[in-house]
């Protein structure tokens, strides 16, 4: 194996990024397990109880990179209880206290505080980037703290995080020998902003490329802005109100054009209808466009807007776009490759404002398209045979029909067969989620043929243990199995134990499973932890003695190397 | 038992076709395939699928890898829905089916109660027993339950549904808001607020939108939040709980224990009640906190005007 020397080797694998990739390179030899370890730049933990920071550091003692992610998907939807977990501040702290040169800190879902914040800013001096998505817990007093004490930083990205504003001062943090911006995203907060301070740290920023601004920031900052960052690539539009010939909006117009470079657009979180004819000069080039809170827009005007964009390769829209709005995007948008329609009323209150159609419309015009996110009020089998059929090529295919357990509603039969087409003509497929009246037929076509299939989101669905059984036999490579308010029980979850050692993670809620079975399962799995959260008077199921039938309100499972964590509440029973 | 109605009708209609072979095998018996399924076919489905070659070899080519998309042998996967399901885990199910149509009702009861978190007993043999409704009764019943089904409680919300984002609802529904205050349309989409209590180990959140005025909000704060008081009172926890808890709730606000309270936009802590509720509580209000009489103190005179927003609501 050694022909080369070991700087050789680590030269080559230097070429070698992905995750995958890089554990497979790792196990060929000790050899090279070793010069993979020390050499390992990246490191991404899936989930943050399956491995602590003393275990990292000791077989990764050189990275620059961590990725970690917290709490179960379903915790976006409020299904997990406030103060479950996700804790980064051991983290930090042990990572402080080694000697890692961490640039790049990267955290989902997770519970991060001011105090964190504080320590990661002063532990880590070439620390330069952090991106928070999905976390909470800090306030703008702990972006202050990175604003004043990173000096090489480039990223500030956070993305629909949920922060106390303070609105304190921590855009002026930023000390005026700092130069080296590069993004800029607090879309996310909620507070008055800055302007002065934003605009002089934008002019003294000639690499910034992404900036993201909230809705405190108006039209007039905003043109302000454009014109000192022509170079700009990736902009978020804050706020947008003013009259269409204003003084502002013809300075907007005019920076606009200069930004020959923009490629991204989102925002518009407040947003007057005309203002999007304002970008209509740069649309050409656009290949990200999120206007999926702009909700005061009216179709008409996002049509009028998508008409430009042929070089779109993603969108994220609302459903106010309408069937007619997705066939322009279809007959417009030959590029794409990934398709979001969120719902503007969430009530699903029979306005019928996606269909059928215009997924039908999207899979016949759009031949790149792998991946997508549908919300809708009524689906039918017929249609989605067509989009298999026109779309073999899904890696992420996300349905969800608004009203649970709906059928197909022109032949009132089970949407089994549509999704059955799906999984069947997608060999790539990784992603699913399945929603309607749907039957264990489903999970058998799914079992069979989804081979390749990580992540499957399953709510209100199936008939028996069989649905959840034909998943976990069929589904070789299933990697996050996430269920809710589907009768599968005991059977289905003590069947395969050996399969979850094959799994991140398991999460299911308001089904059948009882709290006997959980506990016979945490006794054959001790390298499982079985964690049951349990918002109802803890003691009730103990005394109670009838394990057998108590149910289980919500079951998390998840493999781990270092057993059950500390740090959880007390209404989360790990078996 | 419908069941074995099914079976005897099919087999008189299955051995006139030729190219069934499954049923000759079986003859009057029942053949179980490998999921358990009976190789009849309802009465139904018989007539659709009559000269098919694989009707009565349905249920084992389910096994089969095949080439074709499955929507290619949709008739046959019809009449797979018609057919018992896996199993059958209660042997009184076939009763149930044929005299229930609950068709919507199933979901609307899992809707979530502050006091029931889980999945109720009744609630989740009905939701089972709902989809055996569909693929039991013939097609012709069925699309007609279903279409009558009437719309599900649209005041009803289950918890997490539909998978969108908090951050993405707020978001959305502040914009909405605002747009709101331009147009005068009525309101929509939720504004879900942080509510805590002084002592709760931990916080809830609940929709302001939910609420049309300030006693359904006061009431549904009592609601959510009995557990703590009651381990705050300490006394008598488990007997007649249900009966104390909220009485006991109602005496403790009453009694000025518990002050509600809420922070405005500008960072200010104030007194619940004292502002029109659409027009100005609902713009103002990001978070909301429980606090005891004692901390409520500085907030004056407290008590009295608590009373006044009940009687006002």
């Amino acid at each position: 194996m050694n022909y080369f020397p070991d700087e050789v080797i680590e030269h080559v694998f230097d070429f070698v990024t992905s995750h995958k990739d890089r554990h497979s390179i790792s196990l060929v030899c000790k050899s090279w397990f070793k010069i993979e370890r020390y050499s390992r730049q990246n490191v991404f933990i899936g989930n943050c109880y399956a491995i602590n920071p003393e275990r990292l550091l000791r077989r990764f003692p050189c990275f620059k990179s961590l990725t970690l992610k917290g709490k179960p998907h379903f915790a976006d939807f409020n299904l997990v209880p406030h103060g479950w977990g996700g804790f980064v501040q051991p983290w930090i702290e042990a990572l402080a206290r080694s000697r890692v040169g961490l640039e790049e800190l990267r955290l989902k879902r997770m519970v991060v505080t001011d105090e964190s914040l504080e320590l990661l800013s002063r532990s880590f001096v070439n620390f330069k980037s952090l991106v928070l998505v999905s976390c909470e817990g800090f306030s703008t007093d702990g972006l202050a703290s990175i604003a004043s004490n990173c000096r090489h930083l480039q990223d500030l990205d956070l993305q629909e995080n949920e922060i106390d504003d303070h609105r304190g001062q921590w855009l002026s943090c930023f000390p005026e020998t700092y130069t080296s911006l590069v993004t800029l995203n607090f879309a996310c907060l909620e507070g008055e902003t800055n302007l002065v301070a934003l605009e002089r740290l934008v002019a003294r920023s000639p690499n910034l490329r992404s900036l993201k601004l909230n809705r405190a920031v108006p039209l007039d900052a905003l043109a302000r802005l454009m014109a000192c960052a022509p170079q700009i690539v990736d902009l978020g539009v804050g706020s947008y109100e003013d009259e269409q010939d204003s003084e502002s909006c013809l300075k907007l117009q005019a920076a606009i054009r200069k930004c020959t470079s923009l490629r991204s657009l989102s925002g518009f979180l407040e947003a007057a209808p005309h203002c999007l004819s304002a970008f209509h000069p740069v649309c050409h080039n656009l290949t990200s466009l999120n206007l999926s809170y702009a909700a005061e827009i009216h179709g008409s005007h996002l049509i009028k807007l998508i008409e430009h964009c042929k070089k779109l390769q993603r969108l994220w829209i609302l459903d106010s776009i309408g069937d007619k709005g997705l066939e322009v995007v279809a007959s417009t948008c030959k590029e794409l490759q990934e398709l979001r329609v969120f719902p503007t009323d969430l009530q699903g209150g029979g306005n019928t404002a996606v269909t059928e159609d215009g997924l039908v419309a999207i899979s016949a015009g759009c031949p790149k398209l792998h991946s997508i996110l549908y919300f809708c009020q009524q689906m039918t089998n017929a249609a989605l045979i067509t989009v298999a059929k026109n779309c073999p090529n899904f890696i992420r295919f996300r349905l969800c029909i608004l009203e649970p357990h709906k059928p197909d509603h022109v032949t009132s039969q089970p949407l089994d067969e549509g999704f059955g087409a799906i999984v069947q003509a997608c060999k790539n497929l990784k992603r699913l989620s399945v929603s309607g009246l749907l039957t264990d037929q489903v999970f058998l076509y799914i079992g069979m043929y989804a081979t390749e299939l990580e992540m499957l989101s399953i709510a209100f669905a199936g008939d028996t243990d069989k649905g959840m059984l034909y998943v976990l036999n069929g589904c070789k490579k299933m990697r996050k199995l996430e269920i809710r308010d589907s009768p599968f029980g005991d059977a289905a979850l003590l069947a395969d134990v050996n399969k979850y050692e094959t799994m991140r993670s398991l999460w299911m809620s308001s089904c059948e499973v009882t709290l006997g079975g959980c506990k016979r399962l945490a006794r054959k799995a001790p390298w499982l932890n079985v964690e049951i959260i349990n918002e109802n008077d803890n003691n009730r199921m103990e005394e109670n003695g009838y394990e057998g039938r108590q149910k289980v309100d919500k079951l998390y499972l998840y493999r781990t190397v270092v057993g059950t964590r500390v740090d959880a509440p007390p209404f989360v029973w790990i078996l | 038992m419908l069941s074995e109605e099914e079976l005897q009708s099919n087999v008189s209609v299955a051995s006139s076709s030729p190219t069934s072979n499954c049923i000759s095998k079986g003859g009057g018996l029942k053949v179980h395939n490998y999921f358990g399924l009976s190789d009849s076919s309802s009465v139904e489905s018989s007539t659709l699928s009559c000269g098919e070659d694989d009707k009565g070899t349905i249920s084992l080519k389910a096994t089969e890898l095949t080439l074709g998309l499955p929507g290619s042998q949709s008739h046959a996967r019809e009449t797979k829905l018609d057919e018992k399901p896996f199993f059958p885990l209660l042997p009184s199910k076939d009763e149930i089916c044929s005299s229930s149509h609950k068709n919507k009702r199933g979901f609307s009861d899992t809707v979530y109660t502050e006091k029931n978190w889980m999945f109720p007993e009744a609630v989740a043999n009905q939701s089972v027993v709902k989809k055996e409704v569909t693929t039991n009764i013939p097609k012709g019943q069925l699309s007609t339950t279903n279409n009558s089904s009437s719309p599900p409680a649209a005041k009803a919300q289950i918890v997490g549904w539909p998978p969108v984002r908090s951050y993405r609802k707020n978001t959305l529904a502040t914009t909405c808001k605002n747009s709101d205050e331009v147009d005068g349309k009525p309101g929509s989409g939720v504004l879900f607020v942080k509510v805590s209590m002084d002592g709760a180990p931990y916080l809830r959140k609940v929709d302001l939108r939910s609420y049309g005025n300030y006693g359904e909000l006061s009431s549904a704060l009592e609601k959510m939040f009995t557990t703590f008081t009651l381990g705050q009172c300490g006394s008598n926890g488990a007997a007649g709980k249900d009966m104390l808890s909220e009485t006991k709730l109602k005496d403790l606000l009453n009694a000025k224990d518990y002050v509600l309270t809420y922070e405005d936009k500008d960072g200010d802590w104030m007194l619940v009640g004292d502002v029109p509720w659409e027009y100005m509580f609902i713009d103002v209000c990001k978070k909301l906190k429980i606090m005891k009489g004692v901390d409520a103190i500085g907030l004056a005179a407290a008590p009295r005007r608590m009373e006044k927003s009940k009687i006002r609501a």
